[in-house]
């Protein structure tokens, strides 16, 4: 069988298995339409540690675990474990790996993580390097804040395009398919994917990252079309990480542009955490908001069967504040797997 | 040094793009958000002065070092309750403009890198807004000085 | 006329705080620029005499706003200059302004130093 398909696309001999999610999120996002789908809404986003950043390593230490004990499983027992986040160094996912001890490989790809870390992981699997991959992402709202933008007392007005930060982190439990152990899903299967390029069409608008990922989500959708030699409807949605309302539009443009018909099937888990009452702007955005979205909400719905074909495509924006000091625009990428129910 | 790249028309076409559906903020009750509050903060501000000029009795240099102590410490005490955010995400340059808006400045960073320490963390990135602010202004007075002796001399 | 005085206070701070808000509408200046570009032009301002007036019409009006920060820098400078030159021109604007950058230094700490900043919803 062939693997590989064109340049960027891959299809899985035998696919890998998703047999649990795990998530846990902040206060705002449990006041959201998907609420009461998350693991665990925590009321004091600091969870009793001292610093934000310390609350967000024990986010996605607990996400991690959440989703083993799913499968009655310890740490040592699973081969890998794949993931990052947006701080500096994704000292996040290294601490929480330091705590779990599981075999690790940090990665960076800013929102788009959460199928960056799906991808490699059935790519690992279905290689024979790996049975059980552990993959997870997390942001947090505040310390995304004071990294990126501006410190939360200051007074100032966002403006309409910015997007909120999801506090949350998301683990999903990969599996090699000869696993008959204990799930929370026993039919979602990754049966391929399509590794993103790194596409800038020059926004250097830091508040608009939108804009700035919907090029690169609209290139990977028309490679994984082309090279896949299927179409739109071949899926019954295609859900974007975080492009929020506005990038959203542009996405859809920009595939007008290409040739492509979304037809309806397009989502965008940043859309979909908050409901427009809630300030958030634009949406939400963040590693976190593809990883909860998925784990929590699309996965049970395609276990129950809502859904059969869907592409996951998360989308990042590769923003630096160093980099727009100097004027440099915002990269964007997106990756997609395919998961499929069986 | 290296010259700017040109855009591409692809990327021409996108920025043009971006530019005409983005969804804009209404500058007209900003605005109006803006000409209320910063006006009733310098309502406060004159306050000040009438108490430093007429109770205090305190010559000019007096009243606008009086005035400039108090509005700091009201802008840095509604940063630290947590409050002055919040009137700036309603306000906009309204609180940002006046002098208060400058505590904002100085006490949210501070307030914000504690926990990278007292030195380092909230002493150092106190000034991470006002340090330029400080640098222009001295800067500019001290030029604005020398070209004053120069013109008396 | 003490409440023409508060009128004017309110109709210029207002005003200038107006322009602030143009600028970051329009230009999408961050809050930092506009804060550096409006003590610049205060100074500037006052150094060319067209600030003077302003104050004695609107008071608080005039100086509360960052502008005011630099028509006070200004005038400390050329004060200074005018008294003791070259030194003066130094020290004038730092002397002028010490109440207010001290208190800020100091208000800013003890603020830090008790206060915790929160999540915003």
């Amino acid at each position: 069988m062939q693997k590989r398909l064109g340049k960027q696309t891959v299809v899985f001999e035998a696919p890998p298995r998703i047999a649990a999610g795990g998530t846990i999120v902040g206060d705002v996002e449990g006041e959201g339409p998907l609420g009461s789908y998350f693991d665990l809404v925590l009321q004091d986003d600091t969870w009793g540690e001292e610093s934000w950043e310390k609350a967000e390593r024990k986010m996605f230490e607990h996400a991690v675990r959440r989703a083993l004990a799913r499968c009655a499983m310890q740490p040592p027992q699973i081969d890998l474990l794949l993931g990052g986040d947006l701080l500096n160094q994704i000292i996040t996912a290294n601490f929480a790996a330091r705590e779990l001890s599981i075999p690790f490989l940090g990665l960076y790809g800013a929102c788009s993580t959460m199928a960056e870390s799906l991808l490699l992981g059935s790519m690992l699997i279905d290689g024979g390097y790996a049975e059980r991959v552990a993959c997870a992402a997390t942001s947090h709202f505040c310390t995304a804040e004071r990294q990126y933008r501006f410190p939360l007392e200051m007074g100032g007005q966002t403006t309409p395009t910015a997007q909120r930060t999801v506090t949350g982190a998301g683990a999903s439990l990969l599996v090699a398919p000869g696993y008959a152990g204990n799930a929370q899903f026993e039919h979602i299967f990754a049966t391929g994917g399509t590794i993103g390029r790194v596409v800038d069409l020059g926004i250097t608008d830091a508040s608009n990252m939108g804009a700035a990922m919907a090029p690169a989500a609209a290139d990977t959708l028309a490679a994984h079309l082309r090279e896949k030699e299927c179409s739109v409807t071949d899926y019954d949605v295609i859900v974007t990480g975080d492009l929020g309302r506005f990038g959203s539009e542009m996405f859809a443009e920009l595939c007008r542009d290409k040739g492509i018909d979304l037809a309806n099937r397009h989502q965008d888990c940043g859309n979909m955490i908050f409901s427009p009452a809630q300030k958030v702007d634009c949406g939400g955005s963040g590693c976190g908001c593809s990883a909860v979205t998925l784990n929590a909400y699309l996965l049970k719905r395609m276990e129950q069967g809502d859904f059969t074909r869907m592409l996951f495509m998360a989308t990042g924006a590769l923003m630096s504040p160093t980099a727009g000091m100097q004027g440099d625009s915002i990269p964007g990428i997106a990756h997609a797997v395919v998961l499929e129910r069986r | 040094m290296e010259k700017k790249r040109q855009k591409t028309p692809q990327e021409q076409r996108y920025q043009q793009q971006v530019k005409e559906k983005m969804p804009r903020s209404k500058t007209l009750p900003q605005c109006l958000r803006a000409f209320v509050v910063g006006g009733l903060i310098c309502c406060i501000g004159q306050a000040v002065r009438a108490f430093g000029e007429n109770t205090l009795a305190l010559d000019p240099d007096g009243v606008a070092a009086l005035t400039a102590i108090v509005m700091v410490f009201l802008g840095a005490t509604l940063t630290g309750l947590g409050v002055y955010d919040k009137i700036g995400a309603w306000a906009g340059a309204g609180s940002v403009v006046p002098i208060t808006g400058f505590a904002n400045s100085i006490v949210s960073p501070a307030m914000e890198f504690k926990r990278e320490g007292l030195i380092l963390g909230t002493a150092a990135k106190m000034f991470t807004i006002a340090g330029p602010v400080l640098v222009y202004g001295i800067g500019a007075s001290v030029v604005v000085g020398l070209i004053t002796c120069l013109l008396a001399g | 006329m003490e409440w023409m005085d508060f009128f004017w206070a309110f109709v210029i701070g207002g005003a200038i705080c107006v322009v602030g808000q143009l600028l970051i509408s329009l230009t999408r200046l961050t809050p930092a620029r506009i804060l550096v570009l409006f003590v610049t032009v205060g100074v500037v301002l006052t150094a060319l005499g067209l600030y003077e007036p302003l104050v004695e019409l609107a008071g608080a009006g005039a100086t509360v706003p960052l502008t005011g920060f630099g028509y006070a820098l200004g005038k400390g400078a050329m004060e200074g200059a005018m008294e003791k030159g070259i030194l003066g021109a130094f020290t004038g604007g730092i002397t002028a302004t010490a109440g207010g950058v001290a208190a800020a230094i100091l208000f800013g700490y003890l603020n830090a130093v008790i206060f915790t900043p929160k999540t915003k919803k």
